[in-house]
């Protein structure tokens, strides 16, 4: 075989090859993997997570913005430390307060932001102070029940 | 116990002969890296082992992957669908071929296509005494036969990989789409908010580019160390194909294993 034709359709191949990766790497991966360069990470102190996993969506008015990164216990107030890393597009407010929800009845847990009124803005490193904590099914339950024997009992 | 003595005797030999082939493998291996300079004086012979390697295994990779992406989107939508999510179909096709199914069987069918026939082309060079012939030219065989098949078959397997798990996409894509009618945006952006890049893609990448070098050294290896008798080249040709898929499925849990904790 000629050696024009070898280095065709070898080139060929590659070159297929390179945009198989490119494709998978652009069309069937999410690009939310978020860029350092350009996010900030806030701390939010929560009494009960729930079901909160690591690399859970952090949404605001329902759009994607971020990810939660790290989840640890803190040692001295018994509360769970949650690490946000949100894009830096977007900006809320000092005051601003994050809630963990349910999307669906049986659906993955996810952080929720809302801004306040403040006009200073949240920077890399700060805490968000007015957090509500996972509603927990159990808990739920725990007090229907003991809410209907009382009132049973009366 | 004088039953017993020769039947662990005969264990005892087979474990032994095992981890000495397994020593003489890594040998080859770090041989093979000593001599690999020529793949960058001489392209021409990486080039043209590429294309037996790599060009010529195209057709049974993307007609496989094509199938195994159609059968996946017809099985899963069938028990997705039990549960009323039929539109998560393009998701569960693309998370297995990413993560598990394009790098296995790509591998598997690239030992049986690509690699057998290097263990053979090399075993029969060695029974016909073409490599001492090149040895008596003062051409190290090594060099000249060996390395670049070995680079040939480490660079396409990863290529092919990528290219079998886009057709099997593909397949998913036809058959979800065109043939159920699952709606195709939704085919689509469930893919997207599922795979990942770093936690999937690369992965998988990683994953290939491991069993290339297990499937390309398995038949290099077998080849050069060959009975040279036409019996033994065919029983190392058997021996790489049986070798390759256990070594690559192996290799898969524990690579598996490492990478998907917790996930």
């Amino acid at each position: 075989m000629n050696r024009t034709l070898l280095d065709f359709w070898v080139g060929l191949f590659v070159a297929l090859g390179v945009v198989a990766i490119v494709f998978l790497a652009l069309r069937v991966a999410n690009q939310s993997t978020l860029n350092q360069a350009n996010t900030y990470v806030v701390t939010a102190y929560f009494h009960n997570i729930g079901g909160l996993k690591v690399r859970a969506p952090v949404k605001s008015a329902g759009v994607t913005i971020g990810r939660v990164t790290s989840i640890d216990l803190d040692g001295t107030t018994y509360q769970a430390k949650v690490l946000l890393v949100i894009d830096d597009v977007y900006h809320f407010s000092t005051d601003a307060s994050a809630g963990i929800f349910t999307s669906g009845v049986l659906g993955e847990q996810y952080v929720n932001l809302e801004t306040g009124g403040e006009d200073e803005m949240l920077k890399q490193g700060d805490t968000i102070s007015f957090t509500s904590s996972a509603l927990v099914l159990e808990n739920l339950i725990g007090k229907i029940v003991t809410g209907m024997s009382a009132s049973g009992a009366k | 116990m004088k039953a017993i003595t020769p039947a662990l005797t005969l264990i005892g030999r087979k474990a032994n002969d095992a981890i000495i082939r397994l020593g003489a493998m890594v040998q080859f291996l770090l041989t093979i890296i000593r001599a690999s300079a020529i793949c960058l004086r001489r392209p021409s012979l990486l080039i043209r082992e590429m294309y037996f390697i790599g060009v010529l295994s195209l057709v049974i990779i993307l007609v496989s992957g094509l199938f195994v992406g159609m059968v996946l989107g017809l099985q899963m939508y069938t028990t997705l669908e039990r549960f009323g999510s039929g539109e998560g179909v393009g998701m569960v096709v693309a998370l297995s071929l990413v993560r598990e199914l394009g790098p296995v069987l790509t591998a598997i069918l690239f030992a049986s296509r690509a690699g057998s026939a290097v263990t053979a082309e090399i075993g029969l060079m060695k029974a016909t005494e073409q490599l001492n012939a090149l040895e008596m030219m003062a051409i190290q065989p090594m060099a000249r036969v060996v390395v670049p098949r070995f680079w040939a078959g480490v660079f396409s397997l990863p290529l092919l990989t990528a290219i079998f798990n886009v057709a099997g996409i593909f397949g998913g894509y036809l058959v979800a789409v065109n043939l159920i009618g699952v709606d195709q945006g939704a085919f689509w952006s469930q893919m997207q908010d599922a795979v990942d890049f770093r936690q999937d893609i690369v992965n998988g990448f990683i994953k290939s580019v491991a069993f290339s070098v297990v499937v390309m050294l398995i038949s290099v290896f077998e080849g050069y160390s060959a009975v040279p008798t036409a019996e033994g080249v065919s029983r190392a040709t058997t021996r790489t194909v049986v070798a390759s898929a256990m070594a690559v499925l192996g290799l898969d849990f524990i690579l598996t294993a490492f990478m998907f904790q917790g996930f």
